[in-house]
């Protein structure tokens, strides 16, 4: 499994990472190396074998649909990089 | 006598409070002085809080004076930096929450500071808890006390590093795929990762949500207990905190351990294990034997070996999705000089992360993404599908497995960071236990050339309260128990 350097750019694309030319070179050889590694699985005979996405599920957890305070709009907004009117602020998403 | 205060656990100090011998006030400010003595070189902790400790101190000893006192009521804790603790900044280690400052509390710091507990600080860890050597901090590595050229492991190696040196009593960790437990074993102290779901992760910096899971470091075993009873059951505010009741714990400890059904699985004792660790577990099975418990030698889990794989990719598959949110609106450094949103979004993340958290984002992006899933997400839960049926076999037999915790003891600062894959080896005895859910303990056995030796016991569903048990009866059986390194 080797993956080439345009395909580490797709992949820091779709994660939303800026990633630099050198970047690029190391994590390809990294991430070549560990997929390497990981392909050891493809071995383990899995027919019929039910996913486990969670150790112990638990199903339809509900709790009483009980209106309770928020937090302060103050508090929350205290930690945005940008806020106006009581609302987060961001810059156009479509230009 | 308050100048060596410190130098207690948990409960003696507990006991010290209550005989009135010397007070909370007095307790933490030992500890705070340890600190300031020692910090310069280990490096434990992100935040300190002693201005806050002191606060809570005294208001211990007020509860003390009233009667209204539990087991950790007035005791120096330290919290790993990914539990959010209101108007204390929590940073998770990382560049990109810098400057957090949580506008709530998380259930387990609620749960402390209802029991009276004192925090001193916010612990050291590797960026969002991934790593295992706690050198993949935005804030400089911890070292670990018994050397200070080694690391402590990771990633809750500050928690353990200051458990170790002096610096709190106990500490809360948090363990994905065995954060707890390794550190533990490399830092010579006690370390508890519960059954998945018995402690809330309300509050909690997510990592890999199917695996991640709050517990407890300490210098002995019945400090384990009495943090776990505190910081566990059910919480309303978490939709995986499981609603199974909660025993007292500390009901376990003291009992003997006469026939107890001890399984040794071969598959953990490898090439390449250090002659010394090997032994010291060679020593603890014997001991077992010696206190009346049945051990079978012969144990195979075939498919512990695949362990590693099904972990590094379901956590980083998690991950990927879990630190979505770090984006630069909401919270957290924002990089905002960019052309377009998109553009300030990526630098955000490019600047705000370490390369070993992009490296694990970009990892689950891809076993994620369009044509890959098959083979690699789904493939992974399919075969911790099979981990799990294999402990559960092992369960109708067994009360108990012991294991190495790591293959090898603290290794040094630097010699495994450029090499990811030699990193993770340090976590394979950890992660089949992780992947199950089930609960694991390490607990100091001795050492190997003065280094420590740790020795896992992995427990069967929400049973806690036998994997202490076992401990508690191996832990008075060894020399090497509550042993403080020279700092």
């Amino acid at each position: 499994m080797s993956l080439s350097k345009e395909q580490v750019h797709h992949i820091a694309r779709l994660a939303r990472i800026a990633v630099s030319d050198d970047d690029v070179e190391q994590f390809a050889g990294q991430l070549s190396s560990l997929l390497d590694h990981f392909s050891t699985l493809s071995a383990v005979d899995t027919e019929g074998v039910e996913p486990t996405a969670h150790p112990l599920p638990l199903g339809n957890v509900m709790r009483a649909d009980e209106p309770a305070p928020s937090l302060p709009l103050e508090e929350v907004l205290a930690n945005a990089p940008e806020h106006e009117d009581g609302y987060l602020r961001v810059r156009a998403v479509l230009e | 006598m308050t100048a060596e205060l410190w130098r207690l656990t948990a409960h003696e100090a507990h006991e010290g409070l209550r005989d009135r011998q010397f007070t909370s006030v007095e307790l933490t400010e030992s500890v705070l002085a340890r600190i300031k003595s020692v910090e310069p070189r280990v490096n434990a902790f992100i935040t300190q809080t002693a201005e806050l400790a002191i606060e809570q101190a005294k208001e211990a000893d007020a509860k003390y004076e009233a009667g209204a006192a539990t087991p950790l009521t007035g005791i120096p804790v330290g919290v790993k930096d990914l539990i959010v603790t209101k108007g204390v900044r929590t940073t998770a280690g990382s560049k990109i929450l810098e400057n957090f400052v949580p506008p709530y509390d998380s259930h387990v710091y609620e749960q402390l500071r209802r029991a009276g507990a004192v925090m001193v600080g916010k612990t050291n860890m590797d960026e969002f808890a991934m790593g295992s050597s706690t050198e993949h901090s935005a804030f400089g590595s911890t070292r670990n006390p018994w050397d200070l050229d080694l690391v402590p492991g990771g990633s809750s190696g500050g928690s353990a590093a200051a458990v170790a040196a002096g610096e709190c009593l106990v500490a809360l960790g948090s363990d994905t795929g065995g954060s707890i437990r390794q550190p533990a074993s490399l830092c010579g102290v006690a370390g508890m990762d519960p059954t998945y779901g018995r402690v809330s992760r309300y509050g909690i910096v997510a990592f890999g949500s199917s695996l991640d899971q709050v517990g407890p470091i300490g210098r002995d075993v019945e400090d384990l207990a009495t943090m776990l009873d505190c910081i566990g059951g059910h919480d309303e505010r978490d939709s995986t905190s499981n609603p199974e009741p909660m025993p007292d714990l500390r009901h376990y400890l003291g009992r003997e351990i006469e026939g107890l059904r001890v399984g040794v699985p071969k598959e953990y004792f490898m090439q390449g294990m250090e002659p010394g660790v090997t032994t010291r577990i060679t020593e603890t099975l014997a001991l077992l034997e010696d206190l009346g418990a049945v051990v079978d030698r012969e144990l195979s889990l075939p498919s512990t070996e695949h362990a590693l794989a099904v972990y590094y990719l379901i956590a980083p598959s998690e991950a990927s999705a879990n630190l979505a949110r770090y984006d630069g609106v909401k919270y957290g450094y924002s990089y905002q000089d960019g052309s377009s949103m998109w553009e300030n979004m990526e630098t955000t993340r490019g600047h705000g992360f370490g390369p070993e958290v992009k490296r694990r984002i970009m990892i689950g992006t891809y076993a994620l993404s369009a044509g890959y899933y098959d083979a690699y997400y789904k493939k992974a839960q399919q075969v911790r599908t099979l981990i799990h049926q294999e402990f559960q076999e092992a369960f109708k037999r067994y009360d108990v497995l012991v294991t190495p915790t790591t293959p090898n003891v603290a290794f040094p600062v630097g010699a495994k960071l450029d090499d990811p894959y030699q990193m993770y080896l340090n976590d394979i005895h950890t992660l089949p236990a992780a992947v199950a859910g089930l609960p694991a303990l390490s607990i100091p056995c001795g050492d190997s050339d003065g280094l420590p030796v740790g020795v896992q016991l992995i427990g069967d569903f929400f049973q806690e309260g036998k994997v202490l048990q076992a401990a508690h009866a191996l832990e008075r059986g060894m020399p090497w128990a509550n042993r403080l390194p020279q700092l």
